[in-house]
């Protein structure tokens, strides 16, 4: 088991329980307001909230705040941005190879932040995110602003680095194909329940 | 030289001149006559009632009373410094941050300041301390007012770049590190200027006062530095202290960028 939540609760939600395996990927979805983001925000311990997230067996509250956002990587939906530049951003360069297929260039790392537009944003935030290599995505809508093309290429993508770091991945969509391209379960947020979807 | 005394009749024709200002306002439309008329009653009983404790105070030199002054000095800019902020700390934080961190710069400032370098006899002559203190609070608390208020402004303005640093597992300190470096800086620059500009723009206050009550000019210069001085450094040191000290209380124990720790002042 890498991730499990033991009765997470947040907003006017049931407490939850759920478990993910390495490798697999969860699909979220719900009305908007019906507490997915904040659900991702309390994976990630960023907002304090009721109830246990355990990775690899140990408790979140065992690991020191900074290493478990690391491991618990979260894409929010509106990428945030502190420095001018593109480059200040990433921890470590990612290949060249990466950067074409979601393309960009090489010089992308030397773009000015003000220039991209909200689509170059989501993808960029993901590779920033991915070089950190975290064992657990939790994605808020990654393709909400993209184009079949670059929505195609993301999901092969994060496929991708699931299977080759055994990570596992929480993707909130709202489109029932991508869903099921995507995902190995469904989980959809009906009033304060979460069901399955089979 | 002597001091020209005041009497009040000389202080009944700079009023006149407040009256005179006042009336002119209110026939423009500007709408400040009452707020003029009312700040320059304050003027008038605020000092009025200093100096009355000043008379007392000097004539009944005792540690105690000096501590006493010195606490409600110290209260009541801890107070002007909240009222200065957009955005407050709940709790006994709000309160509590400036005025420790006045206490820690000002009032150690002044302390060094009466015992090492002035050395007089006994240390707490009031006719030193008291002014000394003041003008250390008085800009000490002016320096932290504008740090805490842009650092607590900024925060609720970037929240989601902090918080993009800490899913990216940066530490609290690093993902508030511009704007705290941003905020001391905003800060301390008012004192840079006045440092930068004093002789050349401004007489300073205390300087002045010294020359028209007699002293030499080279005299007074010196003792202008030497405010000038502690002044910079107590703002400086204050300010860093309540930034960090703000900063720290914006996350909480687990780094989570805590915005539900401010309120907006109504």
């Amino acid at each position: 088991m890498l991730l499990r939540l033991d009765a997470v609760q947040v907003l006017s939600l049931e407490p939850l329980n759920l478990d993910v395996d390495a490798g697999e990927c969860i699909a979220l979805s719900g009305p908007s307001g019906s507490g997915k983001s904040r659900l991702l925000r309390a994976i990630a311990d960023l907002d304090p909230h009721e109830g246990r997230v355990w990775l690899r067996g140990r408790v979140c509250e065992t690991y020191p705040p900074c290493e478990w956002r690391s491991q618990v990587g979260l894409l929010p939906a509106e990428s945030g941005w502190w420095a001018d530049y593109v480059g200040e951003h990433f921890a470590e360069l990612p290949d060249d190879a990466v950067l074409s297929r979601l393309g960009f260039g090489p010089d992308v790392m030397d773009w000015q932040l003000s220039r991209c537009s909200t689509g170059e944003r989501q993808r960029l935030a993901l590779l920033r995110l991915l070089v950190k290599r975290p064992q657990v995505l939790l994605l808020d809508e990654p393709t909400a602003s993209l184009d079949p093309d670059n929505t195609a290429t993301v999901e092969t993508l994060i496929a991708e680095y699931l299977a080759r770091e055994a990570a596992a991945a929480i993707w909130v969509s709202h489109d029932p194909q991508q869903r099921h391209r995507i995902a190995s379960r469904h989980y959809n947020i009906v009033g304060s329940q979460l069901e399955a979807v089979a | 030289m002597n001091m020209i005394l005041l009497d009040y009749y000389d202080l009944a024709i700079a009023a006149a001149l407040v009256g005179v200002l006042a009336l002119s306002s209110v026939m423009l439309g500007l709408g400040m006559g009452r707020q003029l008329v009312i700040a320059a009653l304050r003027t008038a009983v605020q000092l009025s009632i200093v100096g009355l404790i000043l008379k007392v105070l000097f004539e009944n030199l005792h540690l105690g009373w000096m501590t006493l002054v010195a606490g409600v000095m110290l209260l009541a800019a801890g107070r002007e410094v909240m009222q200065r902020q957009q955005h407050r700390f709940r709790g006994a934080w709000g309160y509590g941050m400036g005025t420790t961190s006045m206490f820690l710069s000002s009032f150690t400032l002044t302390l060094f300041a009466l015992l090492v370098i002035i050395g007089n006899q006994p240390w707490y002559q009031p006719q030193y301390a008291i002014p000394l203190l003041g003008m250390m609070l008085g800009n000490t608390m002016s320096g932290i007012a504008l740090g805490l208020d842009r650092l607590t402004s900024s925060a609720m303005a970037h929240r989601t770049s902090i918080e993009a640093r800490l899913m990216l597992g940066h530490s609290w300190s690093q993902a508030i590190s511009t704007i705290r470096r941003e905020s001391m800086r905003v800060g301390m620059i008012p004192m840079i200027n006045a440092m930068a500009a004093a002789g050349l723009v401004s007489l300073p206050g205390m300087m002045t006062g010294q020359i028209l009550a007699g002293s030499p000019p080279l005299e007074a210069v010196k003792y202008q530095i030497l405010i000038m001085f502690l002044i910079t450094a107590g703002t400086g040191f204050g300010t860093m202290t309540a930034v960090w000290l703000g900063a720290r209380r914006l996350f909480d124990e687990r780094q989570r960028l805590r915005l539900d720790r401010l309120y907006k002042k109504n």
